[in-house]
């Protein structure tokens, strides 16, 4: 055990995600040991964050002003929403350079077995915003796992009686992959997604 | 016992650092056990679907410290890909989930009739056997029966006089005599014993002739005696979408 302030610093590090005591350790010694410039840089970066950045009121991504970059941009196509898990979905997403539509973060996917329920997520906001007659088509990003798949089963449900055309991301066989260790739910959509060769 | 083999259901996953999970998991042969799925959560991981919530799986384990690490997986039915198509399914599914990692609390206890139970009712949920609302609550009945709990639904559960009786009691341990009966017992209708009675024994054909509101009642009768004697509540028994 270290003495007061290390030691403060060492707990606090220690309980991000990912670092353990001997890494919060390595951290607070390196911190310790930099120059005050670069220190005071990161304590302005840790406290502007927290002060700056929040969520979109339209569609729950995290900006710094009341609607984030992708729902402000005119050329973005308001009639398709992609729906996806988290903010970091939708940072994915983008680098593909697949997609023009808008964006909607539900915060987390339905998982019962912790407590979560549809209540705890965006999903009354998404309801909101489909009542909107020009949106065209949903597609459903949520992970492709048990709870995002439970997560799509449950919106699919909720969407299709108001008649928009709802769409789930393909799921298949992992570019680079080998075929022998493919699992069976894999494969097997993988050939239900089978496309014709022209 | 460094490397073992065992078959299992996935109860639950957590994320570990980067790209693993912590996997629970219920042994037929070493009970409740965590092991780290290294690289599952990639989208090149070979572990693919294998080590989901509800998968039955065969496996190998390389026993460590304080968490076992899973070296292979072999898929021997895969529930979830179904039961996930189905929110109502996926609800209860995951009721059973949370009260078979509750009813098995130390790990490493063998535990087969829980292992027994939970695979069958995957099972009759993931092939539409019978009602998914009454699997669930056959599910929950026996799993308590099997836990020592199980509920006295003729006899008087504290003088075991001859019944049927009237009364209820969470504290007595089920039906009641009129002697025996604490202030306030619930009074439930004769025919929702009766379901909760073929649940336990396994009468299907009598628990699918019930009334919805005989089943409405033993389910909250059985809620309640599972959280009496769980002592907290299960987390996903109020998000449970019952018909």
């Amino acid at each position: 055990m270290y003495e007061g302030a290390i030691q403060d610093l060492i707990d606090e590090l220690g309980r991000l995600p990912g670092i353990g005591p001997k890494s919060a350790q390595r951290i607070a010694f390196h911190i310790i040991q930099s120059e005050r410039v670069d220190v005071t840089r990161l304590v302005d970066v840790l406290r502007t964050v927290k002060e700056r950045v929040k969520f979109c009121t339209e569609c729950g991504n995290i900006t710094e002003e009341e609607l984030c970059r992708i729902c402000k941009d005119p050329r973005r196509d308001g009639t398709l929403i992609c729906v996806v898990e988290e903010s970091k979905d939708v940072m994915s997403i983008e680098k593909t350079r697949e997609f023009r539509g808008k964006y909607h973060v539900l915060g987390g996917a339905i998982s019962p077995i912790d407590g979560i329920g549809p209540e705890q997520l965006r999903i009354r906001e998404l309801m909101v915003r489909l009542a909107n007659p020009d949106i065209a088509e949903i597609i459903i990003a949520t992970d492709p796992n048990l709870e995002g798949e439970a997560t799509a089963s449950y919106l699919i449900r909720q969407i299709r009686p108001m008649g928009i055309k709802v769409s789930r991301l393909a799921s298949g066989l992992p570019v680079g992959g080998d075929l022998e260790y493919a699992d069976e739910v894999t494969l097997g959509r993988a050939f239900e997604g089978r496309r014709t060769v022209e | 016992m460094a490397v073992y083999r065992d078959q299992a259901v996935v109860l639950r996953t957590q994320k570990l650092g980067e790209a693993d999970r912590i996997i629970t998991l219920l042994t037929r042969e070493h009970g409740r056990i965590k092991a780290v799925a290294k690289g599952v959560r990639r989208t090149k991981s070979r572990w693919g679907a294998r080590l989901e919530p509800t998968s039955h799986v065969d496996l190998q384990l390389y026993s460590g410290k304080s968490l076992d690490t899973v070296t292979q997986a072999v898929s021997i039915e895969n529930f979830g890909d179904r039961l996930s198509e189905n929110y109502q399914h996926w609800t209860v599914a995951n009721a059973i989930l949370e009260s078979a990692e509750r009813f098995t609390q130390n790990e490493h206890e063998p535990a087969l009739q829980q292992y027994l139970l939970i695979t069958g009712a995957l099972k009759a949920l993931t092939y539409e056997s019978y009602d998914p609302s009454l699997i669930l609550d056959a599910y929950l009945l026996r799993s308590l029966s099997v836990a020592g709990y199980a509920p006295s639904l003729s006899n008087c559960s504290v003088c075991d006089a001859p019944g049927p009786h009237k009364f209820f009691s969470l504290v007595g341990g089920g039906s009641v005599c009129n002697t025996c009966k604490p202030s306030a017992a619930p009074t439930p209708a004769p025919e929702s014993l009766e379901l909760m009675s073929a649940l336990l024994s396994g009468d299907w054909a009598a628990a699918s002739n019930s009334e919805l509101r005989n089943r409405r009642e033993a389910s909250g009768l059985i809620a309640a005696y599972l959280q009496w004697h769980l002592e907290r509540g299960l987390r996903s028994l109020p998000l449970v979408e019952r018909m």
